[in-house]
C-alpha cells in the first residue's frame, strides 16, 4: 500500500519534472500559435539603439494602420549582443518569428540553416546599393535599408601642418604615401599614436575592419571559387605580406597594439591623428570638427582600396505561417521615406538613390554623400558562404594574435587549417 | 532517475530480524504525512536539477561523439572518437589545460591563505569588526563581470595601477601594459581572482574558526602557549573540515575560470589566458560546434572529478 504510493509519488515527480522542461520548451510556441493570420512578429536587435528602433516602429505603426495591410506587425527588440543566441535558440525549438532581422554576413549560414526562404518582394532591388542585398546560391534572403562604409578621418589642419594631402576618391593613398603620411604626423610630435585603426575592437568588428585590408593586398578570407578551401588565398605570401605591414605599423609606433575602449572619442580628443573607423562616427567627427575634418578612403594596398559590405538586413523566417503578409510589409518599409526615417535614426548610408534624395547629407552634395560613395566604389561583400561565422572568428583571432606578435605564417597556416577541416566536416556546405 | 531509486533501496535498509518496515510504519499514522512533504520539499529541488543539470550533461556526453552543430540543416551522425582525437592534437587546447593548472596552482593556496589571515584577523571583538568584514566581503557581492570591467581599466597603459606605480616610484617604474603582453596577463588575472573571491572563502574560514570551543584557548593560555603554538595546536587542527572544504571549492571554482577572460582578454594574447571553459564556450556558440564543444566540457568534466577525488582521498579522515 505505502509502497505503491512513494512510486506513484516518485513517478509523479518524475513526469512532473519531464512536463516542466517541456514547458520550458513550449513557451516560446505560444507566440507562434496566436500568430494566425492576423498577427506576425518581428525581432530586432535594436533594444539598446532607442533612435533605431523607434525609427522601425514607426514605420510598422504606419503599415499596421494602413488600409493594405496584410496583418498587424508586432515589433520585438532584444539587446545586439544576445540577438544571434535568441535567434539560434528559437530556431532550434522551431519558434522563429516571421520576420528578422540579420548581420549581412551571416545571411547564407542562416539561408543554409533553412531559417530563412527566398524573398519575394513587389520593391524593385535593383537600384540597391548592391552590399543591401543579400544572395546566397542564387537567391535573394535578406535587404537593408542601409549600409555602412569605413573610411579614415583626419583634421585637414594637421594634414597641412605635416604637409600630406588629403586622399580622394579619385586618388587614394598608396601604401608608400600612407608611411609617409605616418611618418610625417609622428614627426609632428602631437600624439603618441598618429593612427588608430580599433584595434581594441572583437567580435566583427575584426575581419569586419582588417579582412578589406587583406583584400586589398591580394588575399582573402577564403577562395571564392566554391567557397571549399582558405589555403593560398589566407596564408600565401600576399597574406603574410599584409599581416607584417599591419604588425608594421604596430612596431613602428603609429598605432597602439591595443588602443582605447572608444577610438572615435580619443580621435575626437587628440589622441590619433587619423582614425580608421565607420560611417556611422560621421556625424559625430563634424559636429565636433566642423570643416576641418577630412573624411578618406581607405589605403589602396595593391589593390585599390576596399571595404566591407553589408550591415543588419531584414529577412523572413522559412517556418512563416504568413509569408504574404511578411513580404508585403518588407516591401512596404523599403519605400523611400521608410528608409530614409531609418537612415536618419542610425546614421547608415541608404540603400538607394531615391532615399538619399530625401536626406540632406545624402543628397548630391551632402556632407556624407561621399560615404555612399565609398561603398559603391570600394565595397567588398564577406564570403558569401555559410562558413563565414567560423571564417570569422578564426581571422579575428589570428588578428589579434599577429598584432600580440605571433609568427604570422604559423598563425594563418592554423586557421587555414581550421576553416577547411570546418568545411569539409560540414560536407562542404552543400545543400 | 535518482528519484526513483531512492524509494526502492528504503525498504530493504532494515537488518533481518527487525519488525518489518510496513509493520513500523503502521504504528505512526503520521508517517506518511511526514513522507510526503518530505517528498514534496525535495521536488522543486529534483526537477531543477533534472531539467538543467543531468539533463544537459547525459545530452553534453551523447554529443560529444556526435557531429551536432549550433545551426546546421544536416542530420546528426555518431562520429565516435573524432572529436577527442581532434582535441587532444590542438595545441590551444594543451595551452588552456596547462593555463588553468598555472592559475589554480597559484590561485589555491594563494587565495585560502589570504582569506585565512582575513579570518583571524576579523575573528575578535572589538568595536567597528563588522565594518571590516563588511569591507573584506564586498566584492564577493560584485559580480565578477563588473568587477573584470573595473579592472580592465586599471590595467591599462595609462590606467590607475602604472599612475600608482609611477608615482610612488617617483618615475622610476613604468608599469606593463598588463593585459596585452603575454607575460603579465595571467598573473593580472590571478590577481584580481584572489582579490574578489577571497572574501567569500573568509566567510566559511571564519564559520569554521568560530565553532572552535574557547575552552581550548583558555586551557591553552594556562599552559603558557604562545599566539603561535595557540594557532598551531588549537586552531589549525580544528580547521580540519573546513579546510577540506576550502580547498575543494577553489580548486573546483579555479577551473572552471572563464568570467575573467571572457571581459578582460578572450583567451589573448597569444593564448596566454585561455581556458577550458572559454575554448568550450568559444567552440559551442561562436562557432557554432556544439560536438566539439561536447567533448571538451566530458573532459573538464572528467579532470574536475579526478582533482577532487585526488583532494578527497588525501584529506580523508585517516582514523
Amino acid at each position: 500500500m505505502n509502497k505503491r504510493f512513494t512510486r506513484i509519488l516518485a513517478t509523479s515527480i518524475a513526469a512532473a519534472a519531464l512536463m516542466g522542461s517541456l514547458a520550458a520548451c513550449g513557451k516560446g510556441s505560444s507566440s507562434a500559435t496566436t500568430e494566425g493570420t492576423k498577427e506576425i512578429t518581428m525581432w530586432t536587435h535594436a533594444a539598446g539603439n532607442p533612435a533605431e528602433l523607434a525609427a522601425t516602429q514607426s514605420i510598422v505603426d504606419s503599415y499596421n494602420k494602413s488600409s493594405g495591410a496584410k496583418a498587424q506587425i508586432k515589433v520585438q527588440a532584444f539587446p545586439q549582443e544576445s540577438y544571434n543566441d535568441s535567434v539560434v535558440g528559437a530556431a532550434s525549438a522551431g519558434k522563429l518569428p516571421c520576420i528578422v532581422d540579420i548581420d549581412g554576413p551571416n545571411v547564407p549560414n542562416w539561408a543554409w540553416a533553412k531559417y530563412l526562404t527566398p524573398l519575394k518582394l513587389s520593391a524593385d532591388l535593383s537600384k540597391n546599393l548592391p552590399s543591401t542585398v543579400a544572395k546566397w546560391q542564387g537567391e535573394t534572403y535578406a535587404v537593408g535599408h542601409g549600409d555602412v562604409a569605413l573610411s579614415m578621418f583626419a583634421r585637414k589642419s594637421d594634414l597641412a601642418a605635416a604637409g600630406v594631402r588629403v586622399a580622394t576618391i579619385e586618388k587614394p593613398w598608396t601604401k608608400e604615401e600612407f608611411q609617409d603620411a605616418l611618418t610625417k604626423l609622428k614627426a609632428l610630435g602631437k600624439w603618441q599614436y598618429p593612427l588608430d585603426m580599433g584595434t581594441a575592437g572583437v567580435g566583427e568588428w575584426l575581419p569586419y575592419a582588417y579582412s578589406p585590408l587583406l583584400q586589398s593586398f591580394g588575399g582573402d578570407l577564403i577562395n571564392r571559387d566554391g567557397f571549399q578551401s582558405a589555403d593560398g588565398a589566407l596564408n600565401g605570401d600576399k597574406a603574410v605580406e599584409w599581416a607584417a605591414w599591419f604588425r608594421g605599423l604596430a612596431d613602428q609606433g603609429f598605432m597602439a597594439k591595443k588602443s582605447g575602449k572608444d577610438s572615435t572619442q580619443d580621435f575626437l580628443n587628440n589622441k590619433s591623428g587619423i582614425l580608421y573607423t565607420g560611417s556611422w562616427a560621421g556625424d559625430k567627427a563634424r559636429k565636433a570638427l566642423g570643416k576641418d575634418l577630412a573624411v578618406m578612403p581607405s589605403v589602396d594596398l595593391g589593390n585599390g582600396p576596399k571595404i566591407g559590405g553589408a550591415s543588419w538586413q531584414w529577412g523572413v523566417t522559412s517556418g512563416c505561417n504568413n509569408t504574404d503578409a511578411a513580404m508585403d510589409y518588407l516591401s512596404y518599409s523599403l519605400k523611400p521615406e521608410n528608409v530614409a526615417a531609418v537612415i536618419k535614426a542610425t546614421g547608415g548610408i541608404p540603400a538607394t538613390d531615391e532615399a538619399a534624395a530625401l536626406i540632406p547629407a545624402f543628397a548630391e552634395g551632402g556632407a556624407n554623400r561621399i560615404f555612399m560613395e565609398f561603398s559603391r566604389e570600394f565595397a567588398v561583400m564577406r564570403p558569401e558562404t555559410p562558413a563565414y561565422p567560423f571564417i570569422a572568428t578564426e581571422y579575428g583571432k589570428a588578428v589579434q594574435d599577429i598584432l600580440a606578435g605571433a609568427d604570422a605564417k604559423t598563425v594563418l597556416d592554423k586557421a587555414v587549417k581550421a576553416i577547411d577541416a570546418n568545411i569539409k566536416s560540414n560536407g562542404g556546405y552543400k545543400n | 532517475m535518482t528519484t526513483t531509486q531512492l524509494p526502492s533501496r528504503r525498504p530493504a535498509a532494515p537488518a533481518p530480524g527487525e519488525t518489518t518496515p510496513a509493520a513500523a510504519r503502521r504504528k505512526r499514522p503520521g508517517h506518511l504525512r511526514e513522507q510526503l512533504s518530505g517528498w514534496g520539499m525535495i521536488a522543486p529541488a529534483a526537477v531543477l536539477l533534472l531539467a538543467f543539470v543531468f539533463l544537459p550533461a547525459i545530452l553534453g556526453f551523447g554529443l560529444a561523439f556526435t557531429n551536432a552543430r549550433l545551426i546546421s540543416p544536416r542530420p546528426v551522425e555518431f562520429v565516435g572518437m573524432d572529436n577527442f582525437a581532434r582535441l587532444f592534437t590542438d595545441p590551444t587546447f594543451w595551452r588552456a589545460l596547462l593555463n588553468v593548472s598555472y592559475f589554480a596552482v597559484v590561485v589555491v593556496p594563494v587565495q585560502s591563505g589570504l582569506a585565512l589571515a582575513m579570518a583571524l584577523l576579523i575573528n575578535k571583538k572589538f568595536r567597528g569588526v563588522n565594518f571590516f568584514r563588511t569591507v573584506y566581503f564586498l566584492p564577493v557581492v560584485t559580480s565578477m563581470v563588473v568587477v573584470s570591467l573595473l579592472w580592465l581599466f586599471m590595467y591599462r597603459k595609462d590606467g590607475l595601477i602604472n599612475e600608482l606605480l609611477s608615482t610612488f616610484s617617483f618615475g622610476l617604474i613604468q608599469g606593463a601594459d598588463w593585459l596585452n603582453d603575454p607575460a603579465t596577463a595571467m598573473p593580472a588575472i590571478i590577481a584580481l581572482s584572489i582579490w574578489q573571491a577571497a572574501g567569500f572563502h573568509m566567510i566559511i574560514w571564519l564559520a569554521g574558526l568560530q565553532s572552535i570551543s574557547g575552552e581550548l584557548y583558555e586551557a591553552a593560555q594556562l599552559d603558557g602557549a604562545s599566539r603561535w603554538h595557540q594557532f598551531r595546536y588549537v586552531t589549525w587542527p580544528g580547521l580540519k573540515h573546513t579546510r577540506t572544504l576550502v580547498l575543494v571549492t577553489i580548486t573546483i571554482q579555479a577551473l572552471g575560470l572563464f568570467d575573467q577572460v571572457s571581459v578582460m582578454t578572450q583567451g589573448g594574447p597569444l593564448d596566454s589566458t585561455t581556458t577550458i571553459i572559454y575554448e568550450a564556450v568559444r567552440s559551442g556558440f561562436k562557432q557554432q560546434e556544439t560536438s566539439y564543444a561536447s567533448a571538451i566540457s566530458l573532459v573538464f568534466f572528467v579532470l574536475v572529478l579526478l582533482v577532487s577525488a585526488v583532494q578527497r582521498y588525501l584529506t580523508r579522515e585517516k582514523d
